[in-house]
């Protein structure tokens, strides 16, 4: 037999357990305290400003040689992408080579070996769009890989395990933005890694370094002194496919609506 | 219980041994969560030191000085002053020990990466001076007339 003084207090225990909300019961980490609290570990972020580039390929070349990535094979760590908007409100979009060097015709290649004129009085507007590894925040390509080949450093950047890869290609699928390929001598999945060897010894990546115009920049998001975490904290700058939830860490300024 | 009915159960105790060995043995040591967690950081501890140790080739101007101080003072006075050296000369790699010489790009393809005239005024590229390398001295290197560390002067004379 319950007494009503023991009923009354088991109740208002129970209301009052019930009242605690769940996060309140969440144990603190302190690895992410610690992350949160400790500066030193960066966040590498890029920075590509569209009305820099020139379309001059340098970023590709030098990608390509600096990563070891066969030169005259159809792959690339990062690419150039030439927009022209005819006044017909058409976008016509070509990357020849992944503009390993440059654009060398005013002609769209439009694939097949086929191109097609447009005549300077009919450009509405046109421009270049360098394109690289994301390094996204949620990496889709990390979360479908079946081994734990691929995966994502304390500094942001998502790396591929060269002797752990099997080469099923699925994060080259998962990838919405197209920068995995399957590299033809190593046969694995290859990416830009924002050349992990260059910016862990304080250099610039590759790309950056060979950019004569400045529309590349590699930062660090953790030092609110970078000039890469300023542009991105204080300017107006968009990322690609935002819709996709995948968090991408390269920023764009000048962006237009027709880049995809 | 007869001895028949535990017998499966003992095959299922072995293969679930013989996984567990052979997982021992196949599955790095250095195999586990990294600081991103289990679903962004499952890895080989290992790989990260192996792509921090990959060669720097590209070394940029800064080490070209060290030697060449007067072609680095001459380029960054010129119109050509952001352009790299090791965008024309090749990556120094381990330059002047290994290799001797450098792939020094002269091709008309190169300077045509920037010097190709097209008419974009919404990009940078619209702003360069320009040719069309189909009409403009087709038979001559760019060189020829063109000092690449400093497009004022006048090139190479044979």
């Amino acid at each position: 037999m319950i007494s009503r003084r023991s009923f009354c207090k088991k109740t208002l225990l129970v209301a009052g357990g019930l009242a605690v909300p769940l996060s309140a019961l969440e144990l603190f980490d302190p690895r992410r305290l610690l992350a949160e609290k400790d500066q030193k570990a960066p966040r590498w972020v890029f920075l590509v400003d569209t009305h820099k580039c020139v379309g001059c390929g340098f970023c590709v070349k030098g990608c390509k040689v600096e990563n070891e990535i066969p030169y005259d094979a159809n792959v690339t760590r990062t690419w150039v992408e030439r927009y022209v908007i005819t006044k017909d409100g058409r976008t016509h979009v070509d990357s020849p080579l992944a503009a390993r060097d440059g654009f060398k015709s005013s002609s769209i290649d439009i694939g097949h070996g086929k191109f097609q004129e447009i005549g300077e009085g009919e450009i509405d507007k046109a421009f270049f769009v360098p394109k690289l590894c994301n390094q996204c925040d949620n990496p889709p390509c990390v979360q479908v890989c079946p081994v734990g080949a691929t995966y994502q450093t304390e500094d942001g950047v998502v790396l591929v395990d060269r002797q752990w890869c099997i080469g099923c290609g699925y994060c080259i699928m998962g990838c919405p933005y197209g920068v995995r390929f399957f590299h033809p001598v190593h046969h694995v999945a290859d990416k830009c890694n924002f050349c992990y060897h260059r910016i862990t010894k304080g250099m610039n990546t590759a790309c950056v370094d060979s950019c004569p115009f400045g529309a590349r920049k590699v930062g660090n998001l953790r030092d609110p002194e970078d000039p890469v975490t300023k542009a991105v904290t204080t300017e107006r700058v968009n990322v690609l496919k935002e819709e996709y939830g995948t968090k991408p860490q390269v920023f764009y300024l000048g962006l237009s609506k027709e880049v995809k | 219980m007869k001895s028949h009915v535990w017998r499966p159960l003992y095959v299922v105790l072995v293969i679930v041994a013989l996984v567990l060995v052979a997982r021992t043995v196949l599955v790095p040591a250095d195999f586990g969560i990294g600081s991103r967690g289990y679903m962004y950081g499952w890895h080989r501890a290992g790989n990260e030191q192996q792509w921090k140790d990959v060669k720097v080739k590209y070394k940029t101007a800064q080490y070209c000085v060290n030697c060449h101080r007067d072609k680095y003072d001459e380029i960054r006075l010129s119109p050509h002053a952001a352009i790299g050296c090791e965008n024309c000369h090749g990556p120094a790699l381990g330059h002047p020990e290994d290799p001797k010489t450098l792939t020094i790009d002269r091709s008309r393809e190169l300077c045509a990466r920037c010097h190709f005239r097209l008419e974009y005024a919404t990009s940078g590229r619209g702003k360069i001076r320009g040719i069309n390398p189909k009409t403009h001295h087709p038979e001559l290197d760019c060189v020829t007339c063109h000092w690449p560390h400093d497009p004022r002067k006048e090139g190479h004379q044979p």
